[in-house]
């Protein structure tokens, strides 16, 4: 059964079609690259997925359940949790703050509870420790690299137990040397089972972590295959419309 | 020998040493202490216990009003409201124990007042999205207008039934001599203190502070807590009217004119950052009380009092000056 599937999703926004029946699921332990010119309706896609749009017409099914979803927490409740292209994080606090951020460990009694620094910090250095990444917990974010503060986006991502995470553009502002960093950070994700989609517009990176790729072009999914047998020359000429559609 | 992945994760990147040594707040309370080490040798005024003590009240009352400020700072807002509601919830207090209510009646009409204001400012601001700096102005012309509508701008000085207690309240020194409005100081701090550092609020107003977008999307609920901190800003305010009123015995509806820039000069060197989230309790007191420090100095070593004004802005423009040359050298 498939973690996630999605079927005849569409969304508008008055007149404008920016996301086209559009149907596809994922599984578990499976990367997808998502990819498509600016304004294919990637974005607007994962949006929908996240919670922060609703689609106007199609259904989403969450293993085997069907969800609606009216705002980002409810997404996240049902374990599918994002990493924004921006990464959302607060460059004055540290790393472990950063993961923690609005779910906080706290102890004490009752109304008495104050926040469990030791317990945060080793939780998020466990969980570096998982994803290879050298990043200390009590570092400020401010002074950490870009793959660095990937690493700290992307542990705030398995603090819950998360089915699929979605990743926004992650590889789009950092050196070559951290894009190797994050595509194996995306690589620990899929082997604990959790279904990545990845939102690139970077060819060598999708051929080189995903499993499957998916293509949209003006709102519509143009292409659904296996890594294996697709090449950049066809997913180039599938998001440039040189290839108008393949099965 | 080679270092595994845990090893470095588990590794502390900054002693304690050169945490302190990083720390704006520590240069200042050295400054503090090297001018009063130098102000006790050069005058024979400066070491006097009645000078001290003194210093010590002046101070009280610009940091409490500071240590709420330094929530708003943090989460990148302004308060310049400050002075006025000082005056207002001062008022307030006088005209109501005036009228023959109890002091616990008019200390709570005071609070009310404070939060209520607060309030007004925090919804225009979180809600409606007005600049910070805009509804604080304003509210600093209306909330002064209020204390004069209010007292049909006279000086009150007799607080009824109650005004001895008042007196007490502000001018006593119940534990071993130390003036009441020291104690209040210590308290609210040590209060403040704790808030900031270990409690989830605390932390989601650093969070704010440091990216306000990012608090938004990880789920933290930032317009509550932006309206919640201009409330601690009014109701230290506030508290700070009562203890004033309690001081000086009488109130007038000059009361805390220009003491925003004051609150915000002492946050201001006591290193908080202006665009957020940056603050401390600690550093809320300590500004507070280089600013009373260099005042105080200006007067006994005979140097015109005009002068004021150039040594505390210099004062504010060093502090920030320091602040820079620190990031300068960080993104080198």
């Amino acid at each position: 059964m498939s973690v996630l599937e999605l079927a005849n999703i569409s969304k508008h926004f008055g007149a404008i079609q920016a996301v086209n029946d559009v149907s596809f699921s994922l599984e578990a332990g499976e990367v997808v690259g998502l990819m498509g010119d600016n304004g294919a309706g990637k974005s607007t896609l994962v949006k929908m997925i996240a919670g922060n749009f609703r689609p106007s017409h199609g259904t989403m099914h969450l293993e085997g359940k069907e969800i609606v979803m009216h705002k980002p927490a409810e997404a996240r409740q049902h374990g599918i949790e994002i990493v924004h292209q921006d990464l959302a994080l607060c460059n004055n606090l540290t790393a472990a703050a950063n993961v923690y951020l609005g779910r906080e460990l706290r102890r004490g009694i009752g109304p008495f509870r104050i926040l469990d620094y030791a317990a945060m910090y080793k939780r998020a250095g466990q969980l570096f420790a998982e994803l290879k990444s050298e990043t200390r917990p009590r570092d400020l974010v401010k002074q950490m690299s870009g793959g660095q503060r990937q690493a700290v986006a992307i542990a705030r991502t398995m603090l819950s137990q998360a089915k699929i995470v979605l990743m926004d553009e992650p590889t789009a502002a950092i050196s070559v040397r951290q894009v190797a960093e994050v595509l194996n950070l995306i690589r620990h994700l899929r082997d604990q089972g959790i279904a990545v989609v990845l939102i690139s517009h970077r060819m060598p990176d999708v051929f080189d972590v995903a499993d499957r790729v998916i293509v949209m072009r003006r709102g519509r999914k143009v292409a659904d295959k296996k890594i294996a047998s697709s090449s950049p020359e066809e997913v180039t000429g599938l998001i440039t419309g040189a290839i108008e559609q393949v099965a | 020998m080679a270092v595994t992945l845990d090893q470095t994760i588990a590794q502390k990147q900054h002693t304690f040493l050169s945490r302190l040594l990083a720390n704006q707040t520590f240069w200042v309370v050295i400054a503090v202490i090297l001018a009063c080490l130098f102000l006790s040798f050069a005058t024979d005024s400066f070491a006097t216990s009645k000078n001290l003590f003194n210093i010590t009240r002046n101070v009280t009352f610009v940091a409490i009003v500071a240590l709420g400020m330094t929530f708003v700072i943090i989460t990148g807002g302004i308060d310049l409201s400050v002075g006025s509601v000082l005056c207002l919830c001062s008022m307030v207090l006088a005209v109501t124990m005036h009228a023959g209510y109890s002091i616990e009646i008019g200390i709570l009409a005071t609070i009310v007042t404070a939060l209520a204001i607060g309030a007004f400012n925090g919804v225009l601001i979180a809600y409606v999205g007005f600049p910070p700096f805009v509804v604080t102005l304003g509210m600093l012309s209306v909330a002064r207008s209020l204390a004069m509508v209010a007292s049909n701008n006279t000086v009150v000085f007799q607080f009824g039934p109650d005004h001895q207690k008042l007196l007490a309240l502000g001018g006593g020194a119940w534990v071993f001599g130390i003036a009441n409005p020291v104690l209040y100081m210590i308290i609210l701090a040590l209060i403040t203190g704790f808030i900031l550092r270990w409690t989830k609020f605390g932390r989601h107003i650093f969070a704010i502070g440091g990216n306000e977008h990012a608090a938004t999307l990880t789920g933290v609920p930032v317009k509550q807590i932006k309206v919640a901190v201009y409330m601690i800003s009014a109701l230290s305010a506030g508290l700070a009217g009562i203890i004033q009123t309690g001081w000086l015995g009488a109130v007038t509806t000059n009361l805390g004119t220009g003491m925003e820039l004051q609150v915000i000069a002492a946050t201001v060197i006591g290193g908080a950052n202006l665009a957020g989230g940056v603050g401390t309790a600690l550093g809320a007191i300590v500004g507070a009380a280089l600013i009373e420090v260099i005042r105080n100095s200006l007067g006994l070593l005979g140097i015109n009092a005009f002068w004021q004004g150039t040594f505390i802005g210099g004062a504010i423009i060093l502090a920030v000056l320091f602040d820079r040359i620190r990031n300068f050298r960080r993104s080198d």
